[in-house]
């Protein structure tokens, strides 16, 4: 049975919309699968690459929306083409009768909004540099979502934001906070003394939602983007960001959160801080302690230890790291764990939505495990996972089936996940990991294996999902929860093992 | 270099993408004028450089 096509000429639609019609139209009987894309070259190259590309969807451009269906007969496939094009033209109707003003141009936005401050840009990474030189022509702030921008182009843009003395947090920045607002994926938090610099968007989150559970708050927290601290970038918004919160009254302590820099913007980095008279928290996960540019710096190895230190330094404490974020509940997962020892030698499959959750785990694995450990720990939000679809925060569906077909994989014994909640995130996203789960475990046992799933929550109790909900439905499907992503990544370790639990546990749990 | 002013109670944002991210703003109380932007020139990528050097010359605001 060929696959149906129809493509609609000038019609752009973002990818979360295109996300939740294609959703729907999957649930159809006798639709075995839906593409929605714009035709731009990413997803041309995506719809090839997953078999969904068509004589007349390759002739869509990159205003066109293309339409592809593959299912049982014909018929199904037109009518679920016509549901398509129903919902998206009465959603454009329904738009364009509302009273909201939708300027097409930031020109007019600006005269609609003079004090407008910030240009938020979640467009797909080519077009951003044009939109982006713009908004700071116009002397706004840019936060930039939008992953897939050229290197030379972010260096571009900095450069220009600098000069003008403004912030570009992004490209590819998925959190950022303002003034007690929160940006993209952000969780709902206090407001407060907490300045975070962060060249990670899941990272950033990780430490102000503990924060907020520790009854601290955050001031601002300036994205910066992944790419900030490479060689190429230079830092250039870290040394901007950080001067800013130097200056910034709110702020009373300061956190970097980011991969490992490169080792000369680390150097400039670390001199910056030496004349920022606060204290300061490094977690640049993976990276060396460099020099402690007075005693006012504090260097840790996990998100978790990033909030517990400045906490600790704000009231004027010393801080001391520990092996685990909670020993007491660790002990008691590891209790529940059912003939622990028979994981021992097995397989860590860790697949994450959020790219520093996966990042730390990868970190702490190679130091448990050695450099050469044979597990693999998958961030999906990659740029791979995510060319012409939602973030996997948002879009679930691309880890969902990575769970589901890892159940049939007998060198897999223990599977690591991290559930995101907050602003942007999906709305219930413990709902489709919690029947994943289910699947790849029936698929397990079939084979007659068995998988144990570690797990950790990245959420605040003022999220939209409902932490306490998010919580009891993994609880219930039997996952076993975390304090942290740090200490379900300890576990795993000591499942595949198990003289790490012997030398780590007995010592350190009470 | 320039130290940043940083926006403190009053931010007002220009949306230019993802559309639930304008409401996620709009739930926290902040006002979002939400642009109905779509790919420049058609997604003409040559036509839309040439527009953007165009710009260039015309919309620099004075700081």
């Amino acid at each position: 049975m060929p696959l149906k096509t129809q493509v609609m000429v000038s019609f752009y639609q973002d990818s979360v919309i295109l996300m939740r019609v294609a959703a729907q139209l999957r649930t159809l009987p006798d639709v075995r699968e839906v593409a929605m894309f714009m035709g731009t070259p990413a997803n041309h190259a995506l719809l090839e690459q997953v078999g969904l590309a068509t004589d007349t969807g390759r002739q869509a451009g990159p205003n066109d929306l293309i339409i592809t269906v593959d299912a049982n007969d014909d018929g199904v496939a037109a009518d679920a083409i016509a549901a398509a094009r129903t919902q998206l033209l009465e959603t454009r109707k329904a738009r364009e009768e509302s009273s909201e003003f939708r300027p097409r141009s930031l020109e007019s936005a600006l005269q609609a909004m003079p004090g407008a401050s910030l240009v938020s840009l979640s467009i797909p990474g080519p077009y951003v540099k044009d939109e982006a030189l713009s908004a700071l022509r116009h002397n706004r702030h840019l936060f930039i979502f939008s992953d897939n921008v050229p290197v030379e182009d972010e260096v571009q843009i900095k450069r220009e934001a600098q000069r003008r003395g403004l912030l570009c947090m992004g490209p590819d920045q998925g959190t950022a906070y303002l003034g007690g607002k929160g940006l993209g994926f952000a969780n709902v938090v206090k407001r407060g003394r907490v300045g975070c610099v962060a060249a990670s968007g899941t990272g950033l989150q990780a430490v102000v939602s503990r924060l907020d559970a520790l009854g601290e708050g955050v001031s601002h927290a300036i994205g910066v983007g992944g790419r900030d601290l490479s060689e190429a970038v230079g830092g250039l918004m870290a040394l901007q960001a950080l001067d800013a919160l130097a200056a910034d009254r709110e702020t009373q302590a300061i956190v970097l959160i980011s991969k490992p820099p490169h080792p000369s913007v680390l150097a400039r980095v670390i001199d910056k801080m030496a004349t920022i008279a606060k204290p300061i928290v490094v977690c640049c996960i993976g990276a060396a302690p460099g020099a402690a540019a007075a005693n006012r710096l504090v260097w840790v190895e996990t998100l978790d230890q990033a909030a517990d230190a400045v906490v600790a330094l704000l009231a004027g404490r010393t801080w001391q790291a520990a092996r685990f974020s909670d020993g007491k509940q660790l002990a008691a997962q590891w209790a529940r764990l059912d003939k622990p020892e028979a994981f021992a030698g097995r397989q860590i499959l860790g697949l994450y939505t959020g790219g520093t959750l996966a990042y730390e785990t990868g970190h702490l694995l190679q130091q448990a495990l050695g450099a050469d450990h044979p597990h693999r720990i998958l961030d999906l939000g990659d740029d791979e996972y995510t060319i012409g679809r939602p973030h996997p925060m948002i879009d679930p569906r691309v880890r969902t089936e990575m769970i589901v077909k890892a159940g049939g994989d007998a060198a897999v014994g223990v599977m690591l996940l991290d559930l995101v909640l907050g602003l942007g995130a999906n709305e219930n996203p413990a709902e489709s990991l919690v029947s994943a789960v289910h699947e790849a475990r029936r698929i397990a046992a079939d084979n007659g294996g068995r998988i144990a799933f570690l797990a950790s929550i990245l959420g605040t109790a003022g999220d939209p999902q409902g932490l306490e909900s998010q919580t009891a439905q993994l609880h219930e499907a039997g996952i076993h929860l975390f304090a942290t992503n740090a200490d379900a990544a300890r576990c795993a370790a000591m499942l595949v093992k198990p003289q790490l639990q012997a030398a780590w546990m007995n010592r350190e749990c009470p | 270099m320039k130290i940043v002013d940083l926006p403190a109670d009053d931010l007002q944002v220009v949306n230019i993408g993802l559309e639930s991210f304008a409401q996620d703003l709009r739930d926290q109380g902040v006002v979002v004028v939400q642009l109905d932007w779509r790919p420049p020139a058609g997604g003409n990528a040559r036509m839309a450089a040439l527009l953007a050097s165009l710009e260039d010359d015309d919309d620099d605001e004075a700081s």
